[in-house]
């Protein structure tokens, strides 16, 4: 459905972030894509959905392929009519919108007559939105925010979803509810998901098949049920030793397995 | 209270065209970050334009239908207004707000000379849009073209209120106006939202012009001065804040209105009326710097 293919992205003509990154999305698949700080997720989504423009980056090589045309050259606005849809990170809701007032923000580029419809879906799915369906969302939790980003992007009714980092600041349990709800969302509404994370082991306790990034890079990239069980990825990104035992990745060990994937 | 009806009925007339003016003001600032000191200028221009296509002579075809001649002018207001946010301000984006205010104020004076150049700087006659007969209300008199001027200003202002807050274009310019960049990861075109900003503040503009040169039955270059008089308006109602434009205006022309009215009579102080929004515009921002309805920054704890 979507295949990345050894892109290279620069910000302001110099700066040089993804060096050759390939991936490739099924559909119907919750894929994440995994990495630490500063590996380049977030580039990688912006570079799908066309928002690097706006801060002036860029895909200087490769190619982004979509249901089988190129995308790479396409702006924003033409991307989300082809269905996809990137929850930024951060939330980033309209603050001095309503809850309303942002989910029909969602469905600016629908003309059909199914945006009432399509709301009452989103209030099923979160029915605290529906609450506060007349509040400013600038003044909502974080937690009900996130949903309120979901929910937006289900306005749309894309059949691809970029999340970034939706576990972001929010309580355990919230994480887990809202988790719940993107699977929800993937199985009943048959959208395909392309889910970045820090919080690894939540990542891959939805996903289908995940990417590891490091450095502008995929280092890895393999079904989340092997995923899980390599020894490397339990040790640096579910923080569990040989004997299971929590550990941190910043040891030196660990930095020096951590080098041998960029080589 | 003697002539209480009539001050009541210019008060709300002359603070619903600033409203107008200042909403169109509003609309730029908030969609486009620009302080935008041509406003008046484009009124000048729309309200030149249809002076032309109806009591100028040697123009081609004249005169026109009052209707022909205002769609028209709406029509250049709205051109220039496209034209200037795309060649001259849209290349000034990420520029200091200083740097943008210096040419939207040189660029008020280009437009004020252009229309000196093809009109002359005198006192022109407008001819009347509305008929003027008086109308016994209430048991006093007031002029028709009062009321006309009123209702219309007054619709306008509704439709666009309406038109903010519930079109799915005016929640797209709500939006992008909050945060660009989540706007258009929802496909939501900026350089649209541009384009239908300025052109509904050079519609406004050029219709409130119309209204005042109706009003005043003259014009000349200096109508081009509302730009600055709405400032307090713009002000006390929130530089950002469209319904804070239109009770702004309100305000300003009721208390110019009765100013005039009443205190100048009792006071003997002429002009006060015209001095007054400024000493309130002071007050105001001495107690609330972003205005009775501006943005407030939504910080949650
Ligand atoms: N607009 C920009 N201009 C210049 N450099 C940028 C820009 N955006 C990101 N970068 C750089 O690109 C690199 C990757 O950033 P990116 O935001 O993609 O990482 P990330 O994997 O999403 O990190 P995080 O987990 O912290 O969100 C970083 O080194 C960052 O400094
Ligand atoms: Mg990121």
């Amino acid at each position: 459905m979507l295949s990345i293919n050894n892109i290279e992205v620069i910000y302001n003509d110099v700066i040089l972030v993804l060096k050759g990154l390939s991936l490739e999305v099924r559909e119907g698949q919750i894929v994440a894509l995994l990495g630490s700080n500063g590996a380049g997720k977030t580039t990688t989504l912006k570079s799908i959905s066309g928002l690097l423009k706006p801060e002036n980056g860029a895909v200087t090589d490769g190619t982004i392929e979509f249901m089988g045309q190129r995308i790479d050259r396409r702006d924003a606005a033409d991307i989300v009519r082809m269905g996809i849809f990137q929850v930024m990170e951060g939330r980033r809701v309209f603050e001095h919108l309503t809850v309303e007032e942002n989910l029909r923000a969602g469905s600016y580029i629908r003309r059909d007559r199914g945006v009432k419809d399509d709301i009452e879906k989103v209030y099923a799915y979160f029915p605290r939105l529906r609450e506060r369906r007349h509040q400013k969302s600038g003044y909502m939790s974080g937690g009900e925010q996130q949903m309120l980003a979901i929910g937006r992007a289900l306005m749309a009714r894309p059949t691809m979803m970029l999340l970034d980092e939706p576990s972001l600041g929010l309580a355990p349990l919230l994480v887990q509810e809202i988790f719940g709800i993107i699977q929800r969302i993937n199985r009943d509404e048959g959208v395909t998901i392309l889910l970045v994370e820090q919080n690894a082991r939540l990542a891959l306790s939805v996903a289908d098949y995940g990417y590891l990034m490091e450095n502008g890079r995929v280092v890895m990239a393999d079904e989340t049920a092997k995923l899980r069980d390599n020894a490397d990825v339990r040790e640096f990104y579910l923080g569990l030793g040989a004997g299971d035992t929590a550990k941190s990745y910043r040891s030196i060990k660990s930095y020096k397995r951590r080098k041998r994937w960029l080589s | 209270m003697p002539n209480f009806l009539p001050l009541l009925i210019t008060g709300l007339m002359n603070g619903a065209i600033y409203a107008l003016v200042a909403l169109g003001f509003v609309l730029i600032y908030k969609a486009t970050d620009v302080i935008n000191f041509a406003q008046g200028e484009l009124l000048l221009v729309g309200v030149y334009v249809t002076f032309a296509l109806v009591a100028e002579t040697g123009f081609p075809l004249r005169p026109w239908p009052w209707p022909l001649a205002i769609a028209a002018a709406l029509a250049v207001a709205v051109g220039l207004g496209v034209l200037i946010e795309r060649l001259v301000l849209r290349p000034l984006i990420g520029e200091p707000i200083i740097s943008v205010i210096m040419v939207t104020i040189g660029l008020s004076q280009l437009l004020r000379a252009i229309v000196a150049a093809f009109f002359g700087t005198s006192q022109r006659a407008f001819p009347p849009i509305f008929p003027s007969h008086v109308i016994e209300l209430f048991g006093t008199r007031i002029t028709a073209d009062r009321l006309w001027a009123l209702g219309i200003a007054g619709l306008l202002l509704l439709l666009l209120s309406l038109f903010f807050r519930f079109s799915t274009t005016g929640i797209a310019m709500r939006a992008a106006a909050d945060d660009q960049q989540a706007a258009l990861s929802m496909g939501i075109s900026i350089k649209r939202v541009f384009a239908i900003a300025w052109s509904i503040a050079a519609v406004v503009a050029t219709i409130g012009g119309l209204l005042v040169a109706n009003n005043n039955g003259g014009i000349n270059t200096s109508l081009g001065n509302i730009g600055l008089l709405v400032f307090p308006v713009v002000i006390l109602g929130g530089l950002d804040s469209i319904p804070g434009a239109i009770i702004g205006g309100i305000i300003i022309g009721m208390i110019e209105s009765f100013s005039a009215g009443y205190l100048n009579v009792k006071l003997g102080l002429e002009g006060l009326e015209s001095v007054l929004p400024y000493v309130l515009l002071i007050i105001i921002l001495m107690i609330r710097p972003y205005g009775l309805f501006g943005r407030e920054i939504i910080e949650r704890v």
